[in-house]
């Protein structure tokens, strides 16, 4: 899996190198659930700076991690989408409206700091 | 039907019928009427109050140029010299004002004057004169539109270059605070402005490290169902990259026509004027703002 999820303090870390399939998106939600629980962290922090796109089903599934974590007591935030990839998303209506972002990795700490 | 386009046939195969030889004596014959002609125009076009924004001289010395162009034209049939002429000229004319009305009546004031004096040559022989005036109007006339579109596009290369340089200039995105950001929009929004404001506000938001953005449209005289998707989806995308839009200067009929339209603006948050979205924005960022005399302290957080 392209993805190391690793923790800070009270925070996970999830940081995405490369482009996912939808299986490595399951994974990667499936993952973070699990290090959530065993280390009862209090914020999600997920680095997508590096992908080109990002498509409904990948929001979809942010979206779900964000709700489920929110649930077991933990922030999510979404840090590092590029510009042409907020233009795309927003043209789609894809707003990730119950998520948290934030500009880059230490925006995102910041936020949760708060 | 066919009997119409039987007809049609003859009449556009006499255009090189023009006789050849007429059309020589009358070159000649302007020209050797030269200065009486050009002097005779130059008078009628100060009478008519045309090109009132040139002085005598100026109108003068374009007066001798067309001139010599335009018999040019006459002899040679061809208009290429003509019309670069046209455009050269329309270009030093265009930024002094001059409306199209004016320059059009300028050619068919020519025209005029140089019908009137061939008919006061050809008077004896009317059908002489008629068979000249064959060979004359319809060149005279494809100078006339010749120089009439030359301006006009000429007119219209500045306007498209106008518009590119003030949708270069229009759309600053500036720093007034750290992590805050204002984008004063003034004049219409079109979609194709709309796109490019975007790019720049979220290249701003990632140059500037920016939190909160003001968008101010105090400027923006109305908005249409496509333009108010557009910053919709602006203030969504800025949201994609952290920072927290706020709309400033919405005016009454905006914000009517936002309504009416029933554009989905659940997540814009919107203040009245573009003070009081840099209040809203210091708020979020904790800033304070403090008169150092301690009167009329304007931030209490």
């Amino acid at each position: 899996m392209p993805v190391s999820i690793l923790k800070q303090r009270h925070y996970l870390i999830a940081s995405v190198q490369s482009a996912l399939t939808d299986t490595e998106v399951l994974e990667l939600r499936d993952a973070l659930l699990a290090e959530l629980a065993k280390h009862r962290s209090r914020g999600i922090i997920i680095d997508v700076a590096a992908l080109d796109v990002i498509d409904s089903f990948v929001s979809r599934s942010l979206t779900t991690v964000a709700r489920t974590g929110t649930l077991r007591g933990a922030r999510t935030v979404i840090v590092g989408i590029q510009p042409e990839v907020a233009v795309a998303m927003s043209h789609f209506g894809l707003g990730l409206e119950a998520v948290d972002t934030a500009l880059d990795l230490e925006a995102g700490i910041e936020l949760l700091d708060r | 039907m066919e009997e119409q386009d039987g007809r049609a046939g003859p009449a556009v195969a006499q255009g090189p019928d023009i006789d050849a030889e007429l059309l020589r004596e009358l070159v000649a014959h302007l020209r050797h009427h030269r200065t009486r002609l050009r002097e005779e125009w130059a008078r009628r076009i100060t009478d008519a109050q045309l090109l009132s924004v040139m002085t005598a001289g100026e109108i003068f010395s374009e007066v001798t140029a067309v001139y010599d162009n335009y018999v040019d034209a006459l002899e040679t049939g061809s208009i290429e010299a003509l019309e670069a002429y046209a455009r050269s000229l329309s270009e030093r004319i265009i930024p002094r004002g001059v409306e199209t009305h004016e320059v059009l009546g300028v050619v068919l004031l020519l025209r005029d004057v140089l019908a009137r004096s061939l008919f006061e040559k050809y008077v004896e022989d009317s059908d002489l004169l008629n068979r000249v005036l064959d060979a004359y109007e319809p060149a005279a006339n494809r100078i006339a539109v010749t120089v009439g579109v030359s301006f006009v596009q000429e007119r219209e290369r500045v306007i498209r270059q106008q518009q590119l340089a003030i949708r270069e200039l229009s759309t600053p995105v500036l720093k007034v605070r750290e992590q805050l950001l204002i984008l004063p929009i003034i004049g219409a929004l079109d979609t194709a402005r709309a796109r490019q404001l975007t790019e720049q506000l979220l290249r701003g938001i990632r140059d500037n490290r920016a939190k909160v953005v003001v968008i101010d449209i105090t400027g923006v005289p109305a908005i249409d169902v496509e333009v108010a998707n557009h910053l919709v989806q602006a203030v969504r995308a800025s949201r994609l990259m952290g920072a927290h839009v706020i709309i400033s200067g919405l005016s009454a009929e905006i914000a009517q026509t936002l309504v009416n339209l029933r554009v989905d603006l659940s997540m814009m948050q919107s203040v009245g004027d573009l003070q009081g979205g840099i209040e809203e924005g210091e708020r979020q960022l904790s800033y304070a703002v403090t008169r150092i005399d301690g009167v009329g302290a304007e931030g209490e957080g």
